[in-house]
């Protein structure tokens, strides 16, 4: 049976790792590869890099880094950030990621995940959408979640996969930084419409938060999360220890 | 020396840095006298059998890998390169493979249930069969390895060394003599996949 993921997301800009890390043992907690490494060696079943970076010089630093990170650590990498065309993709796959994520860049050109599908396969397409409930309704944000595009996000994300998207992370604006767990409604809508793999971003606090998601949605896939595991409020391997023993089938 | 055969489809960087990381010596190569004079072959692959049966076949490379199986070196094919071991695939149509285990490839969509996902993608305990082949000399039983594919190794149950269970049991990996294959990508599968390449280059040492 396929175990659920654990995923922490690295945000990087200008090389390092940005939201202050704090591990004991680790001597440099800004740095992607350190940390990358630490969350292998400690249970994390994937991991996701983010470039925030605005400036060419960083994008080709982090290209640097990423290929760094992929020749020391060899668990599933995805790379989102700043992906607009093919050669975007073809740039960070080059340096070893598996999969690469799309957001704005689908928005803006939506024709790039079939594109990107039919030269890459569909396993390598994440569409991450970044979704906010107005006036009742589920609609999608681009801009890092500032900007409403106004579109419907169940119909958008359901023609992401048929348009060739092999996953989707759904990152609940809504429950996003409240820390008091994942956003069950939205995430049920997106389950019911797709049949890829849907990754649940956005809410968690503690480990409970994990539990009450895959004993209440058995169809999500995986749980990503940034901040509680860089500051260590939750521990990647005891997470999965309390999920092992509530027979929620994990990689120990 | 492991040389990685570059055939063409796909990107081996992961693939070539996981063997750097065990202090292998590895080269990615096209070169038929680089493999003729490697100690082990690896062959890699993603993407649709078609394509990659095409390109190692019409690039010569496949009857080269077949003669250095043949002659007793050790051979790894990982994913679409362990499929291509096989006699035959029927992913688009009919395709030759190397025939080198006997048995064929399949979509999975046959045998597992409707409401599971295609493709099989993310980490799957392996189960061994029969006694431990020396591949897993450094794996125990139920670890996990990553596995993406929607095709799967059928009729070659003589070679099956381990199984993976996703509503129905799969072919994890396959052995016959000198030849191995792993369906998962050991390169992507952590601590687990690393040892697994480290057995590997293991094979025929004198340790």
């Amino acid at each position: 049976m396929i175990t659920k993921r654990i995923i922490p997301c690295l945000d990087v800009k200008n090389g390092r790792v940005v939201k202050g890390v704090n591990f004991k043992g680790l001597a440099d907690v800004n740095s992607p590869v350190e940390l990358a490494k630490y969350y292998s060696d400690n249970g994390a079943d994937e991991l996701v890099f983010y470039d925030i970076t605005a400036s060419a010089e960083g994008r080709t630093l982090f290209t640097d880094i990423l290929k760094e990170v992929a020749s020391t650590i060899f668990i599933p990498l995805t790379v989102g950030g700043g992906i607009n065309t093919l050669d975007d993709f073809d740039r960070v796959l080059k340096c070893g990621a598996d999969k690469v994520s799309v957001n704005s860049g689908a928005i803006k050109n939506p024709d790039l995940i079939y594109q990107a599908a039919k030269r890459y396969g569909d396993q390598c397409v994440v569409l991450s959408a970044d979704v906010k409930r107005v006036d009742g309704v589920f609609r999608v944000f681009a801009k890092g979640g500032r900007e409403n595009t106004g579109m419907d996000a169940l119909e958008w994300i359901k023609r992401g996969v048929d348009n060739g998207a092999g996953e989707i992370v759904l990152n609940s604006i809504d429950t996003d930084g409240v820390k008091k767990g994942f956003d069950i409604e939205m995430l049920d809508a997106v389950c019911n419409i797709v049949s890829v793999p849907v990754i649940a971003s956005g809410g968690a606090g503690k480990i409970e938060d994990f539990i009450k998601l895959f004993k209440t949605l058995p169809k999500v896939d995986a749980g990503l999360a940034a901040s509680i595991f860089h500051f260590g409020e939750v521990q990647i391997n005891q997470l999965k220890e309390r999920l092992a023993e509530e027979n929620i089938p994990v990689r120990l | 020396m492991i040389a990685i055969v570059d055939y063409g489809v796909g990107n081996l960087f992961s693939l070539e840095s996981s063997f750097k990381a065990i202090g292998q010596q590895v080269v990615v190569t096209g070169d038929e006298r680089v493999i003729e004079s490697a100690d082990k072959i690896v062959l890699p692959g993603v993407g649709a059998f078609g394509d990659a049966s095409k390109k190692l076949f019409d690039s010569g490379l496949a009857d080269v890998v077949i003669a250095q199986a043949k002659n007793g070196k050790p051979l790894l094919g990982i994913c679409l390169g362990m499929q291509l071991l096989l006699d035959k695939s029927f992913e688009y149509g009919e395709h030759k493979g190397l025939g080198l285990i006997k048995g064929e490839i399949r979509p999975i969509a046959e045998v597992i249930p409707e409401n599971l996902k295609i493709p099989h993608i993310g980490w799957n305990a392996l189960n061994f069969k029969g006694e431990k082949n020396q591949l897993f000399k450094y794996v125990n039983q139920g670890e996990c390895v990553y596995f993406v594919h929607s095709y799967y190794g059928a009729n070659c149950e003589e070679s099956v060394i381990a199984t993976a269970e996703y509503g129905a049991v799969l072919t994890a990996s396959v052995a016959n003599d000198n030849v191995f294959g792993c369906q998962f990508h050991p390169e992507k599968s952590g601590r687990v996949g690393l040892n697994i390449l480290r057995a590997f280059c293991e094979i025929g040492e004198n340790l």
